[in-house]
């Protein structure tokens, strides 16, 4: 027997109506969508880091205000999803502590380092370009501050997507080192680009319930495969070598055909094995222990002016 | 315009864009290394500001150089030596309340500095004045309410403000010395005497230092030369950094 309030929830579901902070909701629906907000507030967080890495090397000063504010609005993306998360009823210091423990996961793809200055184009073209395939699915989330959140989020991330591809652009048409710079970011981003849609649904442990739950609205696979296509073409235009020898159009199916990915790879990394998990989360940790001492220092001057006031005030 | 007053304008501009990149990269060092993201964000504002201010200085000066040079060739293509900002702005960023003390001697500096390059005869000089102004107010407030934060917070914010400023007054005298080039200009009226400001940046630096129960150094010493390109040591490195990819593909475009 369903009681009236789970009812009301799931006709709500049905309806496409959304759920807010104070609506009853399920445990397990709380919970799930606890898990994917703050996974993808992290992976705004931790994906500083590679890009950050390219900050004070960056070739022009137009590129590097670029970068710059490319870096910012992602700080300013986690700050959104950790609010967004927050209305579910966990901190911010709650989820940065799972993210520091390793309880909670964020994006694959930042535990690949960035290697050259190409590999920031890479990763605004193809990373942001995966992001917004799936972020764009999820402006119909069915939790209403995670799709408001998304729908102010993908703007930027299309702004940076068209940035890292031009970016891209003017390597790939300039001097022979430079374009090879760019066939080795794209060589080595693609591949985690496309892991970054996660396992295929059949190996998904979260995606059934986030489906009926429509949290996800679409498949892993599906979604991914969109990406696959939509590369195909900016590859060629920018004269690059596609780096999955095997991408070929299947007419019947309207789709590219593609080759398998390195799953054994992907489960090494998300299990924390990759080449950059443990450098990821030293450095958070480390810049949060180092700023420690500034926290307190705002904690004490606010408790110091407050007791000044009531003292005041009396 | 004199082919003296020309040359010195060049000088000038150029210094202008060399302590604002400068200064923006260490800022820049920050990002995804600050106390709380709230914070990232604010430092990367910050930095963009400077940036965008060396870009603005670099076209002008590339302008007037006329000699095929872009703003990039005046970040990326000078040595060290050749770079003449300001000693105080190329210190590497050290800790956060470090970093805090080095932003409230810039920017109460800027905040005296632009509105007299706003009424510089050269409109160059005073357009990009007038953009940074609005800033650099902001700027100010931001590093008043951190003084304030970390001086009278805990004792350890404390001790390190303090330590802060004690290590850094030494490179403030710099910032209002005037040589032969910027003479030139301020008697014609195109660049800002900064020798006379010195007793109005004191004041605001006093207010904001006491108010944060923190003391004013003495003025016991004094390190110069980044206006000849006598550097510290640190400024080599932060180019050798800086410049690595733009000078490892010489004549590309990006
Ligand atoms: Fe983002
Ligand atoms: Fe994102
Ligand atoms: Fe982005």
């Amino acid at each position: 027997m369903t009681l009236p309030q789970e009812e009301n929830f799931m006709r709500k579901i049905s309806a496409e109506e959304k759920i807010e902070p104070k609506d009853w909701m399920p445990d397990a629906y709380r919970k799930n969508l606890i898990r994917q907000i703050s996974q993808h507030a992290h992976s705004e967080i931790i994906g500083m880091q590679p890009e950050g890495n390219w900050i004070t090397r960056a070739p022009s000063l137009r590129r590097k205000a670029v970068l710059l504010s490319k870096v910012q609005d992602e700080a300013g993306h986690g700050l959104y999803l950790y609010s967004a998360c927050e209305t579910l009823g966990i901190s911010r210091a709650e989820m940065i502590e799972q993210l520091q423990t390793g309880a909670a996961k964020y994006s694959s793809i930042f535990n690949y380092p960035t290697l050259t200055w190409a590999d920031v184009g890479a990763i605004g073209w193809l990373v942001d370009g995966a992001a917004i395939v799936n972020q764009v699915s999820l402006q119909r989330t069915s939790y209403g501050p995670y799709s408001r959140g998304m729908i102010r989020i993908c703007k930027e991330e299309s702004f940076h997507q068209r940035q890292g591809y031009e970016a891209i652009l003017a390597l790939a048409k300039g001097s022979e080192g430079q374009k090879a710079m760019a066939q080795d970011a794209l060589d080595r981003f693609y591949w985690p680009a496309l892991m970054m849609f996660g396992p295929h649904d059949s190996d998904s442990a979260h995606s059934q319930k986030s489906m009926e739950w429509k949290i996800k609205r679409e498949t892993n696979d599906d979604l991914r495969q969109k990406f696959i296509d939509q590369t195909v073409q900016q590859i060629e235009v920018l004269g690059l070598e596609h780096p999955d020898k095997a991408i070929k159009w299947n007419e019947e199916r309207g789709h590219y055909d593609s080759s398998d990915l390195n799953w054994d790879e992907f489960w090494s990394v998300i299990n924390g094995n990759g080449h950059c998990n443990r450098q990821r989360i030293e450095h958070h940790v480390a810049a949060h222990e180092e700023g420690e001492w500034v926290r307190d220092a705002i904690t004490a001057y606010n408790e110091k002016k407050r007791a000044k006031q009531t003292q005041d005030a009396a | 315009m004199s082919d003296q007053i020309k040359k010195a304008l060049l000088e000038y501009t150029t210094r202008l864009g060399d302590d604002a990149v400068v200064l923006g990269h260490r800022i820049s060092e920050w990002v995804s290394y600050g106390p709380f993201l709230e914070e990232d964000i604010a430092y990367g504002n910050v930095a963009l500001d400077y940036i965008g201010r060396a870009r603005m200085f670099y076209t002008y000066a590339a302008e007037l150089a006329n000699d095929g040079r872009d703003e990039d060739d005046f970040a990326y293509m000078r040595n060290d030596r050749e770079y003449h900002n300001l000693l105080l702005l190329e210190l590497p960023k050290g800790d956060f309340a470090y970093s805090q003390i080095r932003q409230l001697f810039a920017d109460a500096y800027y905040t005296l500095v632009l509105p007299q390059l706003l009424h510089s005869k050269d409109e160059r000089l005073a357009a990009i004045a007038a953009k940074g102004i609005k800033e650099t107010k902001y700027h100010l407030r931001r590093s008043r309410d951190w003084v304030l934060r970390l001086g009278g917070g805990t004792d350890e914010s404390h001790q390190r403000a303090q330590k802060a400023l004690d290590q850094l007054w030494g490179y403030t005298h710099e910032m209002f010395d005037m040589d032969e080039t910027e003479q030139l200009l301020a008697d014609a009226g195109i660049g800002v005497d900064v020798s006379t400001l010195r007793d109005e940046w004191l004041a605001i630096v006093t207010e904001i230092v006491t108010n944060a129960t923190l003391s004013v150094p003495e003025d016991s010493w004094a390190v110069r030369g980044g206006r000849i390109g006598y550097h510290t040591e640190n400024l080599g490195h932060m180019l050798t950094e800086m410049q690595i990819v733009h000078r490892s593909h010489p004549g590309c475009k990006w």
